[in-house]
């Protein structure tokens, strides 16, 4: 029996598809976007500033292909925490034995401490625009982050981490308000091409670019935070769409903060995004505000992450409790580690001369002895058929997308921690 | 107090050794890429931290 259906009833029954879809992704949703834009913290918003500052609109389209870098790196944290149920930590530890799992475990929580101190260094910076001391700003975000996680939910903690997500938009109206012409955008940075031809500086500044869209943390996180979340394997599709998502909002914002710099600030030395939305602010009160919040926003959402990211690595190689689903008196230890590591992190702020700008460097060197092993462990582990199954591990195509890019972010990584070390080597 | 502190680091040291037995026996399947990728990384953590040994020396002097 055939049933006609007038366009109206059709009408309605797709928007009641679309509207329990939408439903069903805002349900799985989180982990990809929130690590995304959490992946715009502070030092990624110093980056982005500076190469506008730099090159105008002109490598726009570099920060273009860095999207479906970010996509297919972390999708492959999405399929590997949805099957084995397990963080990344362990899952070294399982597949690799306790050389490599150790090594990466204790270099994820060096290079994730010293990356928190640099979120702090970015939130206070931030705040002291507004005369805020930084002592009033590391007590407020240690108590907020206190509070976000010890509430007992993953749910909880999700939905106000994409509150904040939401507010690393910022930079989105401030493109808007400088009034940046469109045309220059679209004729200087499409086209692929390299401002003043290809040289050590610009190369740098793509290395930088690189080095600041793929952090070993995300890795470990978003990986952890799909198993604390409870995705299962017939959930991956949507987790895949949450990463898209996720980068495509990532590289957005990336490039609305290269269009501030780059219209109002080009030709102008930048060192640091504070410095940019002071400068900001001395032309227009409102993009520098606008810079200055934005920037606070994205040394919170990188600490949030990535204090998780350590604490939940430790709680599943040490086999405590370690959910945020688990309140204080079930999973002590977890909390003990996240408290400390983001308190010890924000009090080294606060020390008088602290060797802050060594601290920087530390952390893009550290990172690449890091990034390397976390990437080729992932893919290793996503071809590995007795992990994945035959339906998960990665496909040829899967395999030549991922491996060309993650060999691609091993060379230009090794090269831009190098540099830092020896920055007369490419002078 | 030295002898909690004695406890505590005695008790994690055995946590550290029990990880180490649970996880002794590599699980992944040792292919010839898994073997090739793990020399690769062995060789390129040596060069790593090579380069930070000599730039903390030059550092020194």
């Amino acid at each position: 029996m055939t049933v006609h259906m007038s366009f109206f009833d059709r009408l309605f029954y797709g928007f009641r598809r679309s509207a329990k879809t939408m439903r069903i992704f805002l349900l799985i949703s989180g982990p990809g976007i929130i690590v995304m834009l959490a992946d715009n913290d502070a030092g990624g918003i110093t980056t982005y500033a500076a190469t506008g500052s730099k090159y105008g609109y002109g490598l726009i389209w570099f920060l273009v292909l860095l999207l479906p870098v970010a996509y297919y790196v972390q999708e492959m944290t999405v399929r590997l925490g949805a099957v084995t149920k397990h963080g990344h930590a362990e899952a070294i530890f399982y597949a690799f034995g306790p050389f490599w799992g150790w090594f990466s475990l204790i270099d994820l929580i060096l290079v994730d401490w010293l990356t928190l101190v640099t979120e702090f260094i970015g939130m206070t910076a931030a705040l002291s625009i507004f005369h805020v001391p930084p002592v009033l700003t590391v007590i407020i975000v240690i108590i907020i982050m206190a509070i976000m996680v010890i509430q007992g939910r993953y749910w909880t903690w999700e939905k106000i981490a994409f509150l904040f997500c939401a507010l690393n938009l910022i930079y989105i109206p401030c493109a808007f308000i400088v009034h940046p012409s469109v045309s220059d955008i679209l004729n200087q940075g499409i086209i692929p091409h390299f401002p003043g031809g290809f040289n050590n500086e610009i190369f740098f500044y793509l290395m930088a670019n690189i080095g600041t869209t793929i952090a070993p943390w995300m890795v470990f996180f978003q990986q952890s935070a799909v198993v604390d979340k409870g995705l299962q394997e017939k959930d991956i599709a949507w987790g895949k769409m949450d990463t898209l998502i996720g980068s495509t909002f990532t590289v957005v914002v990336a490039i609305f903060i290269v269009v501030v710099t780059g219209t109002v600030l080009y030709g102008v030395n930048i060192e640091s995004a504070a410095q940019a939305s002071l400068k900001l602010m001395g032309i227009n009160k409102y993009v520098g505000t606008f810079m200055a919040i934005g920037l606070f926003d994205a040394g919170f959402l990188g600490a949030i992450c990535i204090s998780l990211a350590s604490s939940w690595a430790f709680g599943e190689v040490f086999g405590w409790a370690h959910s945020l689903n688990h309140k204080v008196r079930e999973a002590p230890w977890f909390y003990a580690t996240y408290l400390f590591a983001v308190a010890s992190a924000g009090a080294v702020v606060l020390i008088p001369n602290a060797p802050l700008v060594l601290i920087t460097l530390f952390v893009q060197v550290i990172a690449v002895t890091l990034l390397p092993a976390a990437l080729v462990f992932l893919i290793l582990l996503l071809n590995d058929e007795k992990t994945m199954g035959k339906t998960y591990r990665n496909s040829p195509l899967q395999n030549i997308i991922c491996i060309s890019i993650v060999v691609g972010i091993i060379l230009l990584s090794t090269l831009y921690g190098v540099s830092a070390l020896f920055p007369n080597l490419f002078s | 107090m030295l002898n909690s502190l004695k406890h505590f680091v005695t008790s994690n040291l055995r946590k550290v050794e029990d990880i180490n037995r649970k996880y002794a026996a590599p699980q992944i399947h040792m292919s010839k890429m898994v073997r090739i990728s793990l020399l690769f990384l062995r060789l390129y953590l040596l060069l790593l931290v090579g380069l930070l040994v000599y730039k903390f020396i030059t550092l020194i002097r």
